[in-house]
């Protein structure tokens, strides 16, 4: 399996969800699957997807899913200390770890060499921290859900991309009606 | 009431409840006030832009988001303040110590403090610059003006203003 077919598996589960979703790819695709309102697709700046998804989750009740990959959590290491240290129940942090910079033609990351993305988020302090092969990410997801405490997943898979239109929404349409979705009652 | 209280004090005004923090000896009494004050949810971060998505975040959930660091941090900032504060037009009130200024012990600040403005200018940031004591007086309607219009703003404070170091 490789990132879409996970994001097309658990479409149906993110879709009663706020979820910020990653820079290129992972947004394109989901964008693709299951356009939501409730989803806030990042266009640029690598690595804060779960950044953004953290603050959005310690500003307001709901639940918030931030879709990362392994690239972009590399990028911003100093996130898992902060995400530990600050805990959200409502917050869920999904990396989807291919071992690939899949945006950029699938170079290879160290997470899919020696680095541990998952032993890394429990050497930061994270106290959920529960890695899956792709298959079993919808099952993970559903039960972190359920459980209502904050949880990093890192649901392992193949590297490889599929054709994907860019999003051609303007980023602060993206934006309002993500927090219309924040806002509903 | 201390500067660093009237600072807080102006946040706390104009309904900011959400504040992350990049350490600076220079703003570490403002620090203190915001780890202090019961409304404001501080959270540190480990660099300026993992700062600034935590701030976009707050943002859309609700509270207004400020973010407190020094002017080192534009050079980190350059490509989120572009393509995330600015391009999805999110408010963001950043308030940073002009290191490298008069009174500087530090030469290498000093690298920086040259590029602060034509950086800020290049990036078509409203920048303020607190020098003198009292510039702070302007705190409030800055921040109003940030909210209004939905971009991030620059408030530069320097040695000077805050009685050397």
């Amino acid at each position: 399996m490789i990132r879409s077919d996970i994001i097309r598996d658990i479409a149906p589960i993110l879709r009663d969800q706020l979820v910020v979703c990653n820079i290129g790819l992972p947004s394109q695709e989901l964008h693709m699957i299951d356009d939501q309102a409730s989803t806030f697709y990042m266009l640029g700046t690598m690595g804060l997807s779960s950044s953004i998804g953290l603050g959005v989750a310690l500003a307001q009740d709901k639940t918030v899913v931030s879709i990362d990959g392994d690239g972009s959590v590399l990028t911003n290491l100093g996130t898992l200390p902060t995400i530990a240290n600050n805990v959200a129940d409502n917050f869920i942090l999904l990396i989807i770890d291919n071992g690939s910079y899949g945006s950029t033609g699938d170079q290879p990351t160290y997470a899919g060499q020696k680095t541990s993305l998952t032993a890394v988020a429990r050497a930061c302090g994270c106290e959920n921290v529960v890695e899956c092969q792709a298959v079993e990410t919808g099952t993970v997801l559903q039960a972190a859900l359920d459980s209502k405490k904050m949880t990093v997943i890192v649901a392992k898979c193949e590297s490889g991309n599929i054709k994907v239109p860019v999003i051609p929404k303007d980023p602060v349409v993206i934006r309002d009606r993500f927090m219309t979705e924040v806002a509903r009652s | 009431m201390s500067v660093s209280e009237k600072i807080v004090a102006d946040f706390v005004t104009n309904g900011i409840e959400f504040v992350t923090t990049v350490p600076c000896k220079q703003l570490g009494g403002v620090i203190d006030a915001v780890e202090k004050e019961p409304s404001i949810y501080h959270i540190p971060s480990n660099k300026e832009d993992e700062g600034m998505g935590l701030c976009a975040g707050a943002f859309m959930g609700g509270k207004r988001p400020a973010i407190i660091m020094q002017n080192t941090a534009i050079g980190v900032t350059v490509n989120t303040l572009v393509t995330l504060t600015q391009f999805y037009r999110m408010p963001l009130p950043m308030l940073i110590s002009y290191r490298g200024e008069l009174k500087e012990p530090v030469a290498c600040q000093v690298e920086m403090a040259v590029h602060t403005k034509a950086l800020l200018n290049q990036l078509n940031i409203p920048t303020y610059h607190f020098h003198k004591p009292g510039d702070e007086q302007e705190l409030d309607a800055i921040l109003k003006y940030t909210f209004m219009c939905n971009k991030p703003v620059a408030i530069l404070t320097d040695a000077t203003f805050w009685g050397g170091y």
